[in-house]
């Protein structure tokens, strides 16, 4: 009899370690100055940190130990011990960093700086600028290529792709898109970039070999007056079958079918939609609500809204701890 | 000649800004875009509440972010911006510098002149189909529905767009009945008929005008005139027209009745504010205040539109004559983000520039126009300002 309790006990201990160990969504609230972090068990929030001045973009590095913050307007790149929950150094980022891209080197960050029309070049290791880059009036979304050749970032007054070759940390090439381009987000096969257009109410798919513009999608919802919708996050599924889209003020998250380019449903989320995550085996996606100051969670198979998670105020950006 | 002679510490900064792209660019042959910003000097009258004066610079300081912004994207493409200021007290010295700039060769003029100016100017046939003129300060409504003309594009808003703006919100807030009181000047009196015309517009009731006409110091007065001078009547709201801040700054908290002040003074429709953020507006204000050293307002917001559009046009189409992008900005593809949330083009009926009005107190955003529920059946924006079917005037969207 005691045996069995023991066991027991011990079966409860091991669920509760394994709970722990569930994996975590990270949330920054830009108008909080603190991370949200959601059980993805639950699809609580188990704690709140407080980290540096208006946080937006946060990444992982690859073995999930760090996670990399913007904090805007301490203009610095933070780094959170993901075990400690403290922060543990602060990166010269430049002025004002809000979105960010982590070479596959794991090593070197390419951070917006939206202040002072210049891409930098981070190394988390040695913690020292390795590059600043001149590129077009506010720059804003960050994305480097898989194979690691190309930093893309977007500027947002210039309405430019600015390529930025990353051996050289020279800018090659410019692709014009429509106005206000907030994010870039690559294929996971690297052969298109996908780049959204905020006020020009457009995404840009974009041929990586030619660097051209080779489809412009355009949304419609019912109901929405065409203004209102302004494309700004963007996610890829992992087998390239699937787009989302998040159409900020439009109130909703766009499906979009990469093969044939149209658009399978528009997902009702919550106000201000702009930044999104998927999970690693792309079964739930997760949506930035900034005006609402919530998450909305969508079931990918079912393409359906199952549940808000309220955290702080005007949660900006999402990234997942498997 | 004023300006043309006296040193001025503004456009010697213009020259070294200019000098140094110079220097940047490449030596491959580039288009070059070359701007005449031209500023008619106004003697100001006198007024009561002179504390708080405008920049000198205003206008101005906006073009000259939007050069910046514009060399910036022209570094890529090759394409280098130039802004030369002229200003004058003189009308005829400022039509003269006009016919050589288009003599010379050149077509784009932004235009900080008065409405008289302005329509004398169009209408010289050396300006017409030869020029894109830009109005970044008259808000006349004439120059929008019985004076336009093809070439001449305004980015300042016009007083019907602002007007509309302020009784859209009235309507919402159900302070429909309104108390008007206007100033002597001429452009108080067009103010309060744009106003009463969006009143009918929009179905908000006057129930009392008047026009100040006292001339006792209210710096020192005020907590006894205005009490007696807003008795009679109840109303809603007070609505003032006083564009040039002669007795309006003392309206708040001076009323017999504890009644709000909009207009001019108080809750004000504005092209552009220090207190607007959103939509990255946050951004653009602090690249102005490191620029000018000092707050954007709709002036510097008007010139800035002007010469970022032209930026647009230009990048788009890769040219630099006067037909090639007029027609571009008049046509269907012409898009600008100007930082109010929604994308901004020209009405090819009057040349206006569509945008939305920020209605302000002097430390906050209290709303954007066009207020939900303000429906229009080709755009919102259109609820601002005259519309089609308003507009009599001859205007093509091509030169």
């Amino acid at each position: 009899m005691k045996t069995i309790r023991i066991s027991v006990l011990l079966a409860l201990l091991l669920a509760f370690n394994s709970a722990a160990h569930a994996a975590r969504l990270y949330v920054s609230n830009e108008k909080d100055n603190s991370l949200s972090i959601i059980d993805m068990n639950s699809l609580e929030v188990i704690d709140t940190i407080e980290v540096g001045q208006r946080p937006r973009g946060i990444t992982f590095s690859k073995d999930y130990t760090k996670l990399y913050i913007c904090a805007s307007d301490s203009d610095t790149v933070q780094v959170l011990d993901v075990a400690s929950n403290q922060i543990i150094a602060n990166l010269p980022s430049g002025e004002d960093p809000e979105q960010f891209a982590l070479h596959p080197n794991d090593r070197h960050l390419y951070v917006a700086n939206e202040d002072d029309a210049v891409v930098t070049v981070v190394d988390t290791e040695t913690r020292t600028v390795l590059a600043q880059i001149d590129v077009g009036v506010e720059p804003e979304g960050m994305a480097v290529s898989p194979d690691g050749r190309w930093a893309i970032n977007t500027s947002e007054t210039t309405n430019m792709l600015h390529w930025i070759d990353t051996s050289t940390y020279e800018l090659v090439d410019n692709t014009l898109v429509d106005q206000r381009p907030r994010h870039v987000e690559f294929s996971d096969d690297g052969k298109t970039l996908w780049a959204s257009s905020e006020i020009g109410g457009t995404v840009a798919v974009v041929d990586v070999e030619s660097r051209k513009v080779i489809k412009k999608l355009n949304f419609k919802i019912a109901g929405v007056t065409a203004d209102r919708i302004q494309p700004v996050g963007i996610k890829l599924t992992s087998d390239q079958k699937t787009a989302f889209v998040a159409l900020g003020p439009a109130n909703h998250v766009a499906v979009v079918d990469t093969a044939s380019y149209e658009i399978r449903k528009y997902l009702l989320v919550g106000r201000r939609v702009w930044h999104m995550e998927l999970t690693d085996d792309d079964k739930f996606l997760f949506t930035s609500n900034g005006v609402s100051g919530d998450v909305s969670v969508v079931d990918v198979d079912k393409l359906k809204v199952i549940k808000s998670i309220k955290v702080g105020r005007y949660p900006w950006g999402l990234a997942i701890k498997p | 000649m004023q300006a043309a002679t006296q040193f001025s510490p503004l456009k010697f900064i213009t020259r070294l800004v200019g000098g140094f792209l110079c220097l940047m660019a490449t030596a491959a042959p580039a288009l070059q875009i070359d701007v005449l910003y031209l500023k008619q000097i106004i003697d100001k009258p006198p007024v009561l509440s002179n504390i708080l004066p405008d920049a000198e610079d205003s206008g101005q300081q906006g073009a000259q972010l939007a050069i910046n912004d514009n060399n910036s994207a022209g570094r890529f493409l090759k394409q280098r911006y130039s802004l030369e200021i002229y200003e004058s007290k003189s009308p005829q010295e400022l039509t003269e510098r006009a016919r050589q700039w288009i003599a010379s060769g050149q077509a784009l003029i932004v235009a900080e002149l008065p409405a008289a100016t302005l329509s004398k100017l169009a209408q010289q046939p050396f300006i017409s189909g030869h020029s894109i003129l830009f109005n970044v300060a008259a808000m006349d409504d004439s120059l929008r529905t019985t004076q336009c003309r093809s070439g001449l594009l305004h980015t300042a808003p016009s007083r019907a767009m602002l007007s509309d703006a302020l009784m859209q919100f009235l309507v919402f807030k159900r302070w429909k009945e309104w108390f008007l009181i206007k100033g002597g000047r001429d452009e108080d009196i067009l103010f309060a008929s744009a106003l009463k015309r969006s009143g009918k517009k929009f179905g908000a009731k006057l129930v009392a005008e008047k026009t100040w006409s006292f001339d006792t110091d209210l710096r020192r007065s005020a907590a006894r005139e205005i009490p007696a001078f807003t008795q009679g009547e109840d109303y809603d709201v007070i609505v003032v027209a006083d564009e040039s801040g002669d007795f309006g700054e003392y309206l708040p908290y001076n009323s017999y009745l504890p009644r709000p002040v909009t207009g001019t003074q108080g809750l004000k429709p504005l092209a552009w504010h220090r207190v607007v953020e959103q939509w990255g507006a946050a951004q653009l204000q602090s690249r102005f205040e490191k620029l000018a050293g000092r707050w954007m307002n709709s002036l510097d917001y008007s010139a800035w539109l002007a010469l970022r559009a032209i930026g647009e046009a230009v990048t788009r189409t890769a040219a630099n004559d006067h037909k090639t992008l007029y027609a571009y900005l008049l046509g269907a593809e012409f898009e600008l983000a100007g930082f109010k949330g929604r994308k901004l083009n020209f009405r090819d009926w009057n040349g206006q520039m569509r945008q939305p009005i920020p209605l302000a107190h002097p430390r906050a955003l209290v709303a954007n126009a066009p207020l939900e529920g303000f429906l229009h059946p080709h755009s919102e924006l259109d609820t601002l300002g005259f519309d089609r079917p308003e507009v009599s005037c001859t205007f093509a969207p091509s030169l």
